[in-house]
């Protein structure tokens, strides 16, 4: 072979090495995070931790329970208000492909999946803390649903294109009421789809720590009415963690396990569905 | 007869309202979410009036920042936020194109591209606040031993390792965008410069990126949205002091940082509303910087 072909070829095939070795390199913290976490978080993770409050400094043991709680509530306040909303958005959306509203619409869409979720923090806490003169849950709720809209309207517009068109023509043609089109055939064709972007969005939002900050603040008690201050997961390993304290650390470690794999297992349902849909997201 | 068709048109009249309804609840949906857009825009426009007023947009480069005193810019933030997330990009880019190209071409089917690229998308995946702390406990230390033996202050926390942390989490970003992109280039290119004797490095290199320049550019764009907007871990290594960094090792802050720390301590208006204000310009920017990005995608995968 001509020494310049030659040449040729192993360059081809040293790019060939490098790229797959920086590709699967990207694996190495991932995985490195997981099992770091994993081993640190499952010494502290018993019944206890489960059910019982944070002890004071200097007291071993104590648990994460009001965190657990107020990240469920917190989570699915916001499922309530972002769900409908969202559904309904993608439906338009799906519907209406070259409207004016439409394009807009969109591009609100968009803008809502750029901004910084802190910034989304501060709204907030303008719209509704400050009127209420108190930090709640509540609050937390609607910027953690503010996030979660973009997810849920795209997921929703992008099954529903997907559905055959002959599918709402054959309804329409059988003289079906537009609502019920769209109710009745619709929306049962794409359910997967549309769940597996809800849970994806849930799954996004769960780890969400920077708009609850100025919003559901955290508490050290268990605490259950919506209108007060509330701990969810994401602050508690964030407070914890920032803290001097092994104890607090120990905490952070365990709950940081618990937030991780809830999510990934969330992340991986969506894509065992998306996969079998053959959904984009 | 005359109630039967009375009833019947009850029954079509409850119909139509019903259709009536549903488009109506349609419409007032999608407005809902352009009210919300500019809701947020004016609320954070009316909430950093005080500070526009009187700083002016000079705040965002004049060098002090000390609210004890009442004295506010922006620059040490600026500066931060550039720092961290440019050279979060500068080594979050070989990877990501690195998984694009072995994704889109090298190895675009299988179970081993698969778990690559699920695993890939599941760094997207992991909140924030636990690579911040991971990045605290194990990261840090890391650092820390290699500034010593450099003989540079050993902080540990700062610029340098708010990068590292930044760039493991937006390399999903560009790669996913890249496969994709790289996926669509269509074959009869590669194939003529295949029969044409080029190797395949020389397609990668004269075919494929050229092809798809504007795509990964846009892909590097989102990346590069999600780094300047990335609160949680980048607060928890950064630092958090208001001072100037003097190098890539010391410690600093970033606009978002530097919200989510002083946020509920601002004690004076001219002091929340010039951390909003900091806020109103990092939503300004990411703004511009998705739209242009979902602009460049949109005419990309319409050719």
């Amino acid at each position: 072979m001509h020494p310049h072909i030659k040449f040729r070829v192993a360059k081809s095939k040293a790019a060939e090495i490098i790229l797959i070795v920086l590709a699967f390199f990207v694996t190495a913290p991932l995985l490195f995070i997981i099992y770091y976490i994993f081993q640190k978080g499952i010494k502290v993770i018993n019944w206890n931790f489960l059910t019982q409050l944070p002890h004071p400094v200097g007291e071993v043991g104590g648990g994460i329970v009001n965190a657990l709680v107020g990240s469920g509530l917190i989570v699915l306040y916001a499922s309530i208000m972002a769900i409908p909303i969202g559904i309904l958005c993608g439906i338009y959306l799906s519907e209406h492909k070259s409207s004016k509203l439409a394009y807009f619409s969109r591009l609100c869409v968009d803008v809502l999946q750029g901004v910084p979720s802190i910034v989304i923090g501060i709204v907030v806490y303008f719209w509704i803390v400050k009127p209420l003169h108190t930090f709640s849950a509540i609050s937390g709720s609607v910027a953690l649903a503010i996030m979660m809209l973009p997810i849920i309207i795209k997921s929703t517009e992008e099954t529903l294109k997907l559905l055959p068109a002959s599918l709402k023509e054959a309804a329409i043609a059988l003289a079906i009421p537009y609502h019920r089109v769209i109710t009745k055939v619709l929306l049962p064709c794409g359910i997967s789809g549309i769940l597996s972007g809800i849970i994806l969005s849930v799954a996004r939002i769960a780890g969400e720590t920077a708009p609850l900050l100025f919003t559901a603040f955290g508490n050290p008690y268990l605490n259950t009415n919506m209108l007060k201050p509330m701990q969810s997961l994401p602050l508690l390993i964030f407070n914890y963690a920032t803290s001097p304290y092994d104890e607090w650390h120990d905490l952070a470690w365990g709950a940081a396990l618990i937030l991780l794999f809830t999510v990934l297992l969330l992340n991986i349902i969506t894509k065992l569905t998306t996969r079998k849909w053959n959904v984009q997201l | 007869m005359e109630d039967l068709t009375i009833a019947s048109k009850k029954a079509y009249n409850k119909k139509i309202g019903m259709e009536v309804l549903f488009t109506r609840t349609l419409i007032i949906v999608a407005l809902l979410l352009i009210v919300l857009v500019l809701g947020i825009m004016t609320t954070l426009i009316i909430e950093s009036l005080p500070s526009i007023k009187s700083l002016g947009f000079k705040f965002l480069w004049s060098k002090t920042w000390d609210p004890v005193n009442n004295i506010y810019g922006g620059y040490p933030f600026l500066l931060g936020t550039v720092l961290t997330s440019f050279i979060a990009l500068a080594i979050s880019i070989p990877f990501s194109f690195a998984i694009a190209v072995y994704l889109g071409e090298y190895n675009s089917k299988g179970w081993l591209s698969n778990l690559l690229k699920n695993i890939v998308e599941l760094i997207a995946a992991v909140p924030s606040v636990i690579y911040g702390f991971w990045g605290l406990l194990v990261l840090v230390p890391i650092v820390r031993d290699f500034e010593t033996k450099f003989n540079i202050l050993p902080y540990g926390i700062g610029i340098f390792t708010a990068s590292i942390i930044l760039s493991i989490m937006i390399i999903p970003y560009a790669a996913s965008m890249g496969r994709e992109l790289i996926k669509m280039v269509p074959s009869n290119l590669k194939e003529g410069a295949y029969s044409l004797g080029a190797t395949r490095f020389e397609v990668i290199k004269s075919v494929i990126f050229p092809y798809t320049k504007s795509g990964l550019f846009a892909g590097v764009l989102l990346s590069l949205g999600r780094a300047l907007g990335e609160t949680m871990a980048v607060t928890m290594v950064i630092g958090n002091t208001s001072l100037i960094p003097t190098s890539i090792f010391s410690p600093g802050n970033t606009m978002a940082s530097v919200i989510a720390n002083e946020f509920t301590e601002a004690d004076h208006t001219l002091y929340l509303s010039a951390l909003i204000e900091l806020g109103l310009f990092l939503f300004c920017v990411t703004v511009v910087i998705n739209i242009i990005g979902k602009f460049i995608i949109n005419k990309f995968s319409n050719n």
